[in-house]
């Protein structure tokens, strides 16, 4: 199964942590193996985030190897002199969880492909994003414990994306986990509910032009195949709309960017989804009660057809 | 209860050679009596009164709860209930076997009306996948739009939307009618066996693919047909039956019936008869 919900406010910020947080639990039915936020949050935009893990969390029904803290420590080590080598100068750092790293750092290239890379050269390290306003939060557990072991509640922001996964075409872990980050485009991410059924024919495909997987989760072709054809030149939905017969299987995804937030529904909207659309907000979840936890007033919702692309600028 | 013993009076069906076997074991060879008919009576089913009028906040209760209470309200004889906010919540309203007036003031969420036979439902919101799935006979009326999946399996009744709904509509239906004022998804009618789809608006992708049996009419354009699914002549017959089933559901008062078009199945993809289901049910 899985759950995946979004909202954009357009033309105001809002309390976007707080609310996926509460849409995410009401899907929790639907998976709660692993939750995960990509949080569009308010920031001066000088600067990059980069959300990186240095080890997996082997509780809570992980299927990840236990590792000594001391392993997460060298990494840590490691990413810091490899940012410095690259030029980029840290200028905040907080270590949410051992394995759980946020760094706020200065760096002038616009090309991430080798930055990235780079970092991701160190066995057992991953970005989870990277961003001038993107910020991705994946562990295991419900909407709620990932919230409050991140303190996502009070993150201010124009727009979300988020996940609630049953894990079922790979293991309990957090590099399997949703969102995935569009490799290697600053702040574009995705989270899908559904099955690719021809993931490995165009895996082979993107590796062969140089694109990174870093899970064998199917959902994690879907950013990599909307972040080459992005590279290739073709906006967001355009890369959505030929995402529609390039992909096989069934699905309905969500892409954001730094200031927008797409959804596409496979051809025969073989998985739910459910929009609700007004002036100033874009609430969609695969259920209407993951809407109705932050509008609880009676509202007008609507199923997208088969085989629509969306997309809503803040 | 109704007697539902064996009889030796030959009913029609056998009369037309069908039904001959001799069922044996478990299996024990029933058919309804029409002589008992007043006396027949579903278990867990009450004498309600329509002018005993109630209301019923859903708002705190689950799905099982708010089910379990409006089964309570229709053993102290409430004939109709007014049912405050469901909040999009699944599953309410399923397995009522009654003659009842139930209003929703709010939306519900998925397999809303599930497996019902005989209320008269009125849904002032949306609905989610699977609305009403298998209904044997009433009337459900959605005032927005609905979700995919609507009406699937039903064998008789009447299921109105008066938006917009879903893919799949009509799926796998064995009977009954199913009214969409506005538009309907893909793979509409998909494998329908009997019964009736009327769609005023736009109709997406594969309609009626793989249909047995039974009659698609469309309002507005079509996407594609799917297999096996083919034009067919609309009677002025077909007219007159469309405009009183649409008068009955209050529902596109001034649409003009004699533009649709009329969809049936080709039959060059099945082996099927027209027996009514409990012949067939007897023939296997």
């Amino acid at each position: 199964m899985c759950g995946i919900a979004g909202l954009i406010h357009r033309g105001k910020s809002s309390k976007v942590g707080f609310e996926l947080q509460g849409m995410l639990q009401a899907l929790k039915h639907r998976g709660e193996d692993s939750t995960g936020y990509a949080l569009y949050g308010d920031t001066e935009g000088k600067n990059f985030i980069m959300r990186v893990k240095v080890g997996e969390n082997v509780g809570e029904g992980s299927s990840s190897v236990a590792e000594d803290v001391s392993v997460y420590d060298e990494r840590k080590k490691i990413v810091e002199s490899y940012l410095s080598e690259m030029g980029a100068k840290i200028v905040k750092e907080e270590r949410i969880l051992p394995y759980s790293l946020r760094y706020e750092v200065q760096y002038d290239k616009k090309d991430l492909l080798e930055f990235s890379q780079k970092i991701e050269s160190i066995p057992g390290v991953e970005i989870l994003s990277m961003g001038k306003s993107l910020e991705v939060i994946k562990d295991l557990g419900n909407a709620k414990m990932v919230c409050d072991r991140y303190n996502l509640d009070k993150v201010i922001g124009t727009h979300a994306i988020g996940h609630a996964r049953m894990a079922t075409e790979s293991g309990v872990d957090i590099k399997s986990a949703h969102p995935f980050w569009g490799y290697p485009f600053s702040d574009v991410s995705v989270v899908h509910n559904g099955q690719l059924t021809n993931y490995w024919n165009n895996r082979r495909a993107l590796e062969n032009k140089g694109m990174r997987f870093m899970s064998e989760c199917d959902s994690e072709l879907i950013a990599v195949y909307i972040a080459q054809k992005m590279r290739e030149g073709a906006t967001l939905e355009e890369g959505m709309k030929e995402s529609l017969s390039g992909l096989d299987g069934v699905f309905t995804y969500f892409v954001a960017t730094k200031d927008s937030l797409g959804m596409a529904k496979d051809t025969m909207a073989a998985k739910p989804l459910v929009l609700y659309e007004s002036d100033d907000l874009v609430a969609m979840g695969s259920e209407e009660i993951a809407i109705r936890s932050i509008l609880p007033q009676e509202i007008d919702t609507y199923d997208p057809f088969d085989g629509e692309v969306k997309v809503w600028q803040i | 209860m109704a007697n539902l013993k064996n009889t030796e009076k030959k009913t029609k069906s056998q009369a037309m050679g069908m039904h001959t076997e001799v069922l044996t074991g478990r299996t024990q060879q029933k058919f309804f009596n029409p002589d008992e008919a007043e006396n027949f009576y579903y278990f867990g089913t009450y004498d309600v009164d329509f002018n005993k009028r109630t209301d019923l906040d859903v708002k705190d209760m689950t799905a099982a709860e708010a089910n379990k209470k409006i089964d309570g309200l229709m053993s102290e004889g409430y004939g109709t209930i007014v049912i405050k906010n469901p909040q999009g919540k699944h599953s309410l309203g399923v397995g009522i076997l009654n003659k009842l007036n139930l209003i929703f003031e709010g939306s519900l969420g998925y397999f809303g009306m599930g497996s019902c036979d005989g209320p008269i439902v009125r849904i002032n919101g949306r609905v989610g996948w699977s609305c009403a799935e298998n209904l044997m006979a009433g009337k459900v009326v959605i005032e927005k739009n609905a979700g995919s999946c609507f009406g699937a399996a039903i064998r008789g009744g009447d299921l109105i939307c008066k938006g917009s709904v879903g893919a799949r509509t009509g799926i796998d239906m064995k009977g009954g009618t199913i009214i969409i004022g506005g538009d309907a998804g893909a793979f509409t009618g998909f494998m329908m066996q009997r019964g009736r789809i009327i769609i005023l608006g736009d109709v997406g992708i594969n309609l009626g693919d793989s249909m047995y049996d039974g009659t698609i009419f469309v309002g507005g354009e079509i996407g594609s047909y799917g297999s096996d699914a083919v034009d067919s002549e609309l009677t002025k017959s077909d007219q007159d039956w469309l405009k009183r089933k649409l008068k009955v559901a209050e529902i596109g008062e001034n649409f003009d019936v004699s533009k649709m078009k009329k969809i049936v199945a080709g039959k060059k993809l099945w082996n099927y008869d027209n027996l009514e289901p409990t012949e067939k049910k007897g023939a296997i």
